[in-house]
């Protein structure tokens, strides 16, 4: 703009009036504009509206802020005040809540997933209805299933198994026939036309393409799950969630953010180790669903 | 067996040239069982640590069992064809107060993914490779990112509880806090996959840092947002519904008492309501990000 002679931006502004006229439509932006303006209306005014429901106020976020900046002086430095073994111990647990609930749930999510898939299943009953019991599965929540399974099998570990297996099922039953549904139609048809059963073709036609792809998602979920499995302590369910959520109640501060710290180093140790193997699972694609 | 006559038949190759390709093909086969037999050995091993030390005991799960079926039957409404409409009257009798904390579920959720929408746009562009400049700043934004992410929200609403006071505030920030981190990522990853050739061309005519993200990088990307944001807010509806738990607002609260002081009706009420708005969100967000998603591949 700056560098252009004056001559040039004239004559351009000179075309301007032809060039609208010839390209209405073009030019006027009326309706994406309309259309922003209300999306951007209804944003502000939803907004407005759970900010005065939720019973926001200034006054209370600023001396949250100011206790929140005490906390975190209060944090420092990370000590475990002579509890690490039991903390690492809890860490373990937590790992091996989620690693084994994640198996238990990719277990069962496995064949129950080709029933939720149309190219295997194609009755729409059939698919439908699994689909659904995916969905409630899916829909209450890993901490609601905790509280539930701590009813049944009393307060431990294994609650946090079961709860986590429950609802990973759901997710990953949908995440498989999803992927079961998009395996190329291909080498099914070429195992039919050599004369194999549907057993055959599900088989030698569709496991092989699907496997590496579960195999991604299973690792990618113990993963998260180690996440998750940190809170189920919160309801009893084991790991170490039951050390956070008490060291936070009693604002036993610096034990917090060393446990904080572990969980961190734990997921980050996961993380690492899972990339690898998914890396070596499915190649570059691995990485980049992560 | 399969040396039997048809080899030859079948392969169309010499007796001799056939052995030789069958024996090296059931080295490979032997080869590649030897490979997955090994790696089910190493998960089932792995699987028996984890449950010695998550204390699996089979016998108490299959000894308490029938508990999950008798807990299953017990919070199971008791509802008559000849009365039902007062059944369910009965059923639901806290349908209001339910409602409306179902109303606040949702606004938490939107309000955290909102926040974490926002925050996340502010960060993204720093920590990505293409467009943040600065090496330090964006490593540093991506520590940030990652501690965000791996906090889990209900370790942040029970410090915000404390903090805050109890109430939904504390839920929207802890939503929001974690939604920064989570979106976060996902945005960046966005814009390191942008065309740059746009970019080119805005620096080209003189335009600066912010000309280029808003001019090249946005509108690219807006669609992936908000794609993004709704499937975020998806699963903070989830995460919203159980904010509760630890005194941050929402359905939660109710829920936890009920399945704490055995109101079993209760519970199924709760949680039927808690799943038909879950599905009906994710549906509906399903829709949505379809039409998005189409938006982006007619612009292209």
């Amino acid at each position: 703009m700056k560098g252009s002679p004056p001559g040039v931006r004239a004559d351009a502004l000179g075309q301007l009036p032809r060039l609208k006229t010839a390209y209405a439509t073009e030019f006027s932006n009326r309706s994406r504009g309309v259309r922003l303006a209300l999306a951007a209306g209804a944003i502000a005014l939803l907004t407005g509206y759970a900010l005065w429901a939720l019973d926001f106020s200034l006054v209370r976020i600023l001396s949250g802020l100011g206790r929140l900046g005490d906390f975190s002086l209060m944090m420092l430095p990370p000590s475990a005040g002579g509890r690490f073994a039991i903390y690492l111990q809890s860490l373990f647990e937590t790992v091996a809540i989620a690693y084994l609930g994640t198996l238990v749930a990719g277990l069962f999510a496995f064949p129950f997933a080709f029933l939720a898939a149309k190219n295997v299943i194609p009755n729409i009953f059939v698919h439908f209805g699994a689909r659904r019991v995916l969905d409630v599965f899916r829909g209450v929540d890993t901490l609601i299933w905790a509280l539930l399974w701590v009813n049944v099998v009393g307060l431990g570990p294994f609650a946090g198994v079961l709860a986590i297996a429950c609802s990973d099922f759901g997710s990953l039953g949908k995440l498989f026939s999803e992927a079961i549904e998009t395996a190329a139609q291909g080498p099914v048809d070429g195992v039919a036309s050599a004369g194999g059963a549907r057993a055959h073709q599900i088989r030698f036609g569709i496991l092989p393409q699907i496997v590496p792809v579960i195999g991604g998602l299973t690792l990618y979920f113990i993963e998260s799950n180690t996440r998750s499995a940190t809170i189920i302590g919160i309801v009893g369910a084991g790991g170490i969630g039951v050390h956070l959520a008490e060291q936070i109640r009693v604002l036993n501060l610096q034990d917090v953010s060393c446990l904080i710290l572990m969980i961190l180093a734990a997921v980050t140790a996961i993380d690492f180790v899972s990339g690898k193997l998914r890396v070596g699972m499915i190649g570059k694609r691995g990485e980049a669903m992560a | 067996m399969r040396g039997e006559p048809p080899i030859r038949a079948v392969l169309g190759l010499a007796e001799g040239r056939a052995r030789v390709l069958l024996g090296a093909y059931d080295g490979a086969v032997r080869v590649r069982r030897l490979q997955t037999f090994a790696i089910l050995a190493a998960v089932v091993c792995l699987a028996l640590l984890s449950a010695y030390v998550a204390e699996v005991e089979p016998s108490t799960f299959s000894k308490n069992l029938y508990r999950f079926t008798n807990y299953l039957y017990r919070i199971l409404p008791s509802l008559t064809v000849a009365n039902l409409a007062g059944d369910v009257a009965d059923w639901y009798w806290r349908f209001g107060v339910w409602m409306r904390l179902l109303i606040e579920t949702l606004l938490i959720a939107y309000l955290g993914t909102l926040i974490g929408a926002l925050g996340a746009v502010a960060l993204c562009f720093a920590a990505s490779n293409n467009f943040g400049r600065n090496k330090a700043l964006r490593f540093a934004t991506r520590r940030l990112l990652e501690f965000l992410r791996t906090v889990p929200e209900v370790v942040f609403a029970l410090l915000f509880v404390i903090a805050f006071g109890l109430g939904p505030m504390a839920g929207v920030l802890a939503l929001g806090i974690h939604s920064v981190g989570s979106l976060g990522k996902q945005f960046f990853e966005i814009v390191e996959n942008v065309d740059m050739k746009p970019a080119e061309g805005v620096r080209a005519s003189g335009g600066n840092w912010l000309h280029t993200v808003r001019f090249a990088a946005w509108p690219q990307v807006a669609p992936g947002f908000a794609s993004y944001a709704l499937m975020r807010f998806e699963i903070n509806v989830r995460g919203a519904s159980v904010m509760g738990f630890v005194g941050a607002g929402g359905i939660g609260q109710e829920l936890i008492s009920a399945i704490r002081q055995f109101y079993y009706s209760d519970v199924s009420a709760i949680l039927l309501m808690i799943l038909v708005t879950v599905v009906l969100i994710d549906l509906g967000a399903e829709q949505v990000r379809h039409r998005l998603i189409g938006l982006k591949g007619a612009s292209a």
